[in-house]
């Protein structure tokens, strides 16, 4: 008999459970921050690396998590994407230089005023850029896994020169609004008010976009698309129309995740896209290619990995992030929260 | 005689550099169950995914209730009210049962009337309804398929081989699912190898043989007729018995 008549064979009628959350990953992460506790030994140094580690977790996720649902719903290797972020970057920092006036008044609501616009802007450009792109480089090349890599890597290279091209070859300073600078003090930690702010972002960018996949039709489409694009079109479907729409809702999301990770670091580079694109790709193999959960449980560990190796081993810093790949992968070959694909 | 509600003539597939379908000629009458016999590598599922547009056709014609589909994209052949199960059963592992209903049925939520009537076909479904589509057995996979096809009614009901890798007592639910389907003047196209199943409940019959259809006719004139059974698909009803 084979496998499927065996498994054919079971009682139709056996009440199965209902879908549950598989919550081994996601423990994973109160796991790592405990167990660092005890290596860091002080309990201010503790919340304040865990803050961070949090908070650039948030910031990888929102550049990350475009990519992986560009990957798990179109198949496509788009080693481009570290240009959303750039441009996402950019097109903060114009906005933000030119509104520079508001951030040097001592007023959340003044700051808002010029940060929200540059968010704005930074996901527009970046949209824009990524329709662009799935019109102009990536629909020729579906299917097509080499001309991906060739085509995106190409297309990120002549985008960076553009960069220079409009905004200048040097680094733009970016200074911090004043509301979000310095640090909140608790006890005797010190929180830095922007990677507070990263986290709350983070937090409300996850629950919106598990709110649109779990709670809308379009989400439905979304994840039955990730699994079986074929079967969705079978159903009456125009797939080729949610391709585009997430391939600019994931470039705008990378531009989010620009503007924010830009803010951070307060300057904006042609190179920042491609040089956080590594980390990017790690957490999206980690998480499990096309799963927006897996890509946050993946981008937590990888923020709160480096923040803890790099205070108390720094010289495992670089390599932490890979090893805690092979660890993952050994446990999951398909990462944390693997998606059927068809 | 009344207009079939698919006819196909001279249809072509080519796959990379493989002619799969060399002039299929074929038509399936309105309401009525059609079964698409033949061996292995006949051609049937290419047929099945041709007409869905999901091939394209490299020459021929593909007509649904008269108008030219050949060419057209798998979402307009599916809003012409054709649903199709692939051999797969292509069901959303990731999705809960609920959700893949909900997904097929276009015109938003399932009808609740409808449900019922498919609770009716498969008593089971009830039990599983709010599982993760991937946790169900083979035969529970295949009741879904089935109903995801036809949570609204359709016009034509594309199905690739049903039976397969299924337990005896979950195929006996499937023939009186069909024979209920069949009670609703559905027309439907099944791509079969198990012949009893075809002979339980085919109206007309197409055999296919390296890419080209062999025989049409009447589904009890080739069940009764051995010679013909080993002629054209090598095993004859007895055999299988």
């Amino acid at each position: 008999m084979s496998a499927a008549a065996s498994a054919g064979a079971k009682d139709p009628g056996a009440a199965l459970p209902g879908a549950r959350l598989d919550w081994i990953p996601l423990a994973l992460v109160p796991v790592l921050a405990l167990a660092a506790l005890p290596l860091v030994g002080s309990p201010p140094t503790w919340v304040t690396l865990t803050v961070a580690g949090l908070a650039m977790g948030m910031m990888i996720f929102m550049m990350a998590s475009g990519l992986t649902l560009v990957f798990g719903l179109m198949d496509v290797l788009n080693f481009a994407h570290g240009i959303f972020i750039s441009v996402g970057a950019y097109g903060a920092a114009s906005v933000l230089t030119r509104m520079a006036g508001r951030l040097e008044q001592p007023s959340l609501a003044s700051d808002l005023s010029a940060m929200v616009p540059a968010v704005l802007a930074a996901i527009a450009l970046a949209g824009l850029l990524g329709w662009f792109f799935e019109r102009v480089l990536i629909r020729p090349v579906y299917g097509d896994h080499l001309k991906q890599i060739l085509i995106t890597m190409g297309g990120l290279i002549v985008f960076e020169q553009l960069i220079h091209v409009v905004w200048g070859p040097d680094i733009i300073p970016l200074p911090r609004p004043g509301a979000i600078t310095g640090a909140f003090i608790v006890g005797e930690a010190a929180i830095e008010r922007y990677r507070v702010l990263a986290v709350i972002v983070g937090l409300a960018l996850f629950a919106a976009m598990w709110l649109l996949l779990n709670r809308t039709r379009i989400g439905l489409l979304v994840r039955a698309g990730v699994e079986n694009p074929e079967m969705v079109e079978s159903l009456g479907y125009r797939i080729k129309r949610l391709f585009v729409g997430v391939f600019v809702a994931g470039s705008g999301l990378a531009g989010l995740g620009g503007a924010m990770w830009a803010m951070y670091q307060e300057q904006v580079t042609a190179q920042m896209g491609m040089q956080v694109l590594v980390v990017i790709f790690i957490v999206v193999i980690i998480g499990g290619l096309g799963s927006v959960g897996g890509c946050f449980v993946g981008a937590m560990l990888v923020g709160l990995l480096a923040n803890y190796t790099g205070y108390l081993a720094p010289k495992l810093s670089l390599g932490s992030n890979i090893l805690l790949m092979v660890l993952v992968l050994l446990w999951r070959p398909r990462g944390l929260y693997p998606i059927g694909k068809a | 005689m009344p207009e079939p509600m698919l006819s196909l003539a001279g249809v072509n597939t080519h796959i990379a550099q493989y002619h799969i379908l060399q002039g299929v000629d074929f038509e399936v009458p309105r309401g009525a169950l059609t079964m698409l016999l033949g061996r292995n590598g006949a051609g049937k599922t290419t047929c099945l995914r041709t007409i869905m547009g999901l091939w394209r056709a490299s020459a021929g014609s593909i007509r649904m209730d008269g108008r030219e589909i050949s060419r057209a994209a798998t979402p307009d052949v599916a809003q012409l009210g054709v649903a199709y199960v692939p051999e797969n059963m292509g069901i959303f592992a990731g999705l809960t049962v609920s959700e893949n209903l909900r997904l097929a049925a276009r015109s938003g939520e399932p009808d609740a009337g409808r449900l019922e009537w498919i609770f009716g076909l498969f008593p089971a479904m009830k039990t599983f309804w709010n599982a993760l589509a991937g946790n169900l057995s083979g035969g529970q996979k295949q009741m879904l398929a089935i109903a995801r096809a036809i949570v609204e009614p359709r016009r034509l009901l594309l199905v690739d081989e049903p039976t397969k890798g299924l337990a005896p007592s979950i195929i006996a639910n499937m023939v009186e699912a069909f024979r209920e389907l069949k009670r609703t003047d559905t027309t439907v196209l099944v791509v079969e190898q198990n012949f009893n199943f075809a002979k339980a409940l085919g109206d007309t019959v197409a055999v296919m043989d390296s890419g080209r259809i062999v025989h049409t006719g009447r589904m009890d004139a080739l069940a009764a007729d051995s010679a013909l059974q080993t002629k054209l698909l090598g095993l004859s009803l007895e055999a299988h018995q």
